[in-house]
């Protein structure tokens, strides 16, 4: 059985922290990735920096760039990911990646190496369906689910057409916009939940905008099997890059208070 | 309609952001073959652009060089630039929508300054993102820009410059999609922008093959321009495509020459230019092995960006278009012959395609040549007075 399915089918909803691989270099984005796996993550979204990270707010943005400035790169990526798979075989990885760096791999070969790295599912931000014939195929090919984000604008047509096509779960956007912890959650993710459920059977993850307990526990309430949790994290990384010793702490605070959110 | 150039093109784009890109693709649709859209655009270009653009013969260039050269004079549009063809079809288009924010990124400013013109006059609110490399180096514009009532927001991401500035637009749009039109400057970006920005620049080489066509009674053997994302380019040769006997000659940013790896060449560099996904397109992107997006440099603000149009990129694989470059010391030699042999000063990014000219007369003798002229040199003058080491 695949790691989303094992996760998913307990009753327990799911906590999915986000960061970016090699952030703020690549030793302590190790050590941050182990971090949130004990304070109790269910599963871990981990993005590759981009330099034009267009569907991601300043937060991640800057994450971005530092990792980059410390030469992070596609094929230390998947090296990552192997480390963390040694630390951690049962947790699911799912990618969060932009076009450009999947197709300059090729595509086949990126969602091959992918596989053999460790990673159950990849999301691409700059890729609607109409553009991903290929990279589903070598999704399917490689046996990698292939995740697609619905918003609230996404219309009901547009729904069934991307719950045909996606796999592993479904990334629900809690707002619109850009990615960046937010003071509140919309109504709009409860009424977007609502349309989606009848179409598919995968779990559905909350994301953007979820920086609080509370906002966890709404969405989750509203209907999500899982949150996200991205620009908050990198947030407390950005604040102690001077410390680490407190970054550690702090990010296994959050997590862990945020993790108890979703069994509340 | 199709979003593709070839194979070249595409719509990648976040998913908050496909239907809008839809809303705008099906507006689109409906008004370009609108009468009373055309006749209003007709109107805007006729009455308050000042179009046609004269077709003037440069007499003393052309002795100099040993062919014949005409300018097509978009410098005399109103704003100074190209740009503002686009800039007022799209408004009108985002008006016709509904829409009451406009906003826009800018390089050179052209862009910026059209965008806040056009909604100067048709009433349209406005914010133009501009990276604060290229608000240091076109100061003249952003307060042009200011005085037009738009408000400039600096972008201090990534290289803090025009890809940046798009990329700071298109997060802007994806917040505000229900309001707002992102009224993008070029044939880049996602579709339909290609097919939207040379549909309003078209108007360009439909004036300039009647205008040489009344004049010598024949068409050119070359038309040449410069290339950024090349909105210009194809608005000149679009109306030449047909007209197999027309070379169609894009000229890129050299920089400071291709070896250095400083300057916006992506035809060129056949290491650093390649085919990949950027800002919502399927094009020639300079960019690492890995697919990180390089960084430009050109002296000129309006041609350093890291892709190019995609209809470019399918013109130069048809073999009905040529690329090559100029380099900045072309560019800037340029800049000065013009400015004495014609009185015209030109813009950086147009004294590129002139540069491209004056470095390869010979193979252009006796030949009739048309130059678009894509706009006057009033905003570069503290910018090349720095480079050529001369105080103001």
């Amino acid at each position: 059985m695949n790691r989303y399915k094992k996760v998913f089918m307990r009753k327990e909803k799911a906590l999915v922290p986000f960061t970016v691989i090699g952030d703020p270099d690549y030793q302590t984005s190790l050590e941050i990735v182990k971090t949130i796996i004990r304070a109790g993550a269910d599963v871990l979204e981990l993005g590759f920096a981009f330099s034009d990270p267009l569907a991601d707010g300043p937060t991640i943005q800057a994450a971005d760039i530092r990792a980059l400035s410390r030469n992070i790169n596609t094929d230390k990526n998947f090296g990552f990911i192997k480390e963390i798979r040694k630390f951690d075989d049962k947790i699911p990885i799912g990618l969060l990646v932009y076009s450009n760096l999947v197709y300059q791999r090729g595509i086949n070969n990126f969602y091959k190496d992918a596989k053999k790295a460790g990673v159950d599912s990849v999301l691409i931000a700059d890729l609607p369906i109409e553009e991903a014939s290929e990279y589903i195929l070598a999704g399917r090919k490689n046996n990698v689910d292939t995740v697609f984000i619905v918003s609230p604008l996404t219309s009901d047509k547009r729904l069934a057409k991307i719950a045909q096509k996606v796999r592993g779960f479904v990334y629900v956007v809690a707002r619109l916009g850009v990615t960046g912890a937010r003071a509140d959650v919309k109504t709009d993710t409860l009424q977007l939940l609502k349309r989606i459920r009848p179409q598919t059977s995968l779990p559905l993850c909350a994301g953007f905008g979820i920086s609080k307990p509370d906002h966890v526990k709404s969405v989750l309430k509203a209907g999500a099997d899982g949150a996200i949790v991205g620009s908050a994290v990198v947030k407390i990384i950005e604040k102690n890059l001077n410390n680490k010793k407190n970054m550690m702490y702090e990010i296994s605070k959050f997590v862990a208070e945020m993790k108890r959110a979703t069994t509340d | 309609m199709k979003t593709r150039f070839g194979k070249y093109g595409g719509v990648f784009v976040p998913e908050t952001l496909v239907p809008a890109v839809e809303e705008l693709t099906l507006a689109f649709g409906r008004y370009k073959n609108d009468k009373k859209f055309n006749a209003e655009f007709q109107r805007l270009l006729r009455e308050y652009v000042g179009r046609a653009t004269p077709l003037s013969f440069a007499d003393r260039l052309s002795k100099k060089l040993g062919c014949k050269v005409y300018l097509k004079r978009e410098d005399l549009a109103h704003t100074g630039a190209h740009k503002i063809n686009n800039a007022l079809g799209q408004a009108l288009l985002a008006k016709k929508m509904g829409k009451k924010r406009i906003i826009a990124e800018t390089g050179a400013g052209q862009h910026g300054v059209a965008t806040a013109t056009a909604c100067a006059k048709l009433g349209l609110q406005c914010e133009i993102y501009m990276g604060t490399v290229d608000i240091e180096r076109q100061k003249l514009n952003v307060f042009r820009m200011k005085l037009l009532g738009a408000k400039v927001n600096p972008v201090e991401t990534g290289s803090k410059t025009l890809k940046d500035a798009i990329n700071e637009a298109l997060r802007d749009w994806t917040t505000n999609v229900k309001t707002t039109h992102y009224l993008l400057g070029s044939v880049l970006g996602p579709s339909p922008y290609p097919e939207i920005v040379a549909h309003f620049q078209s108007v360009i080489g439909k004036e300039a093959r009647k205008q040489i066509l009344e004049i010598e009674g024949r068409l050119p053997d070359a038309v040449i321009a410069c290339v950024g994302g090349g909105s210009n380019a194809i608005g000149i040769f679009r109306e030449f495509v047909k007209d197999k006997k027309v070379k169609l000659i894009g000229v890129e940013a050299g920089g400071f020459g291709i070896k250095s790896g400083k300057h916006a060449a992506r035809f060129a560099d056949k290491k650093l230019g390649r085919l990949g996904i950027f800002q919502g397109t399927f094009t020639y992107v300079l960019q690492d092995r890995y697919g990180q997006i390089y960084n430009t440099h050109s002296v000129s603000a309006g041609l350093d960006y890291s892709a190019v149009g995609p209809e470019h990129a399918y013109l130069r694989e048809l073999k009905r278009a040529e690329y090559y470059y100029a380099t900045d010391k072309e560019c800037l030699d340029a800049f000065k012959i013009l400015s004495h042999e014609e009185g015209i000063i030109p813009a950086l990014e147009s004294a590129h395609a002139v540069g491209y000219l004056i470095s390869n007369a010979k193979r252009f003798k006796k030949r009739l040549v048309i130059v678009n002229l894509s706009g006057r040199g009033d905003k570069d003058v503290v910018e090349a007075a720095r480079v050529m080491g001369m105080k103001i």
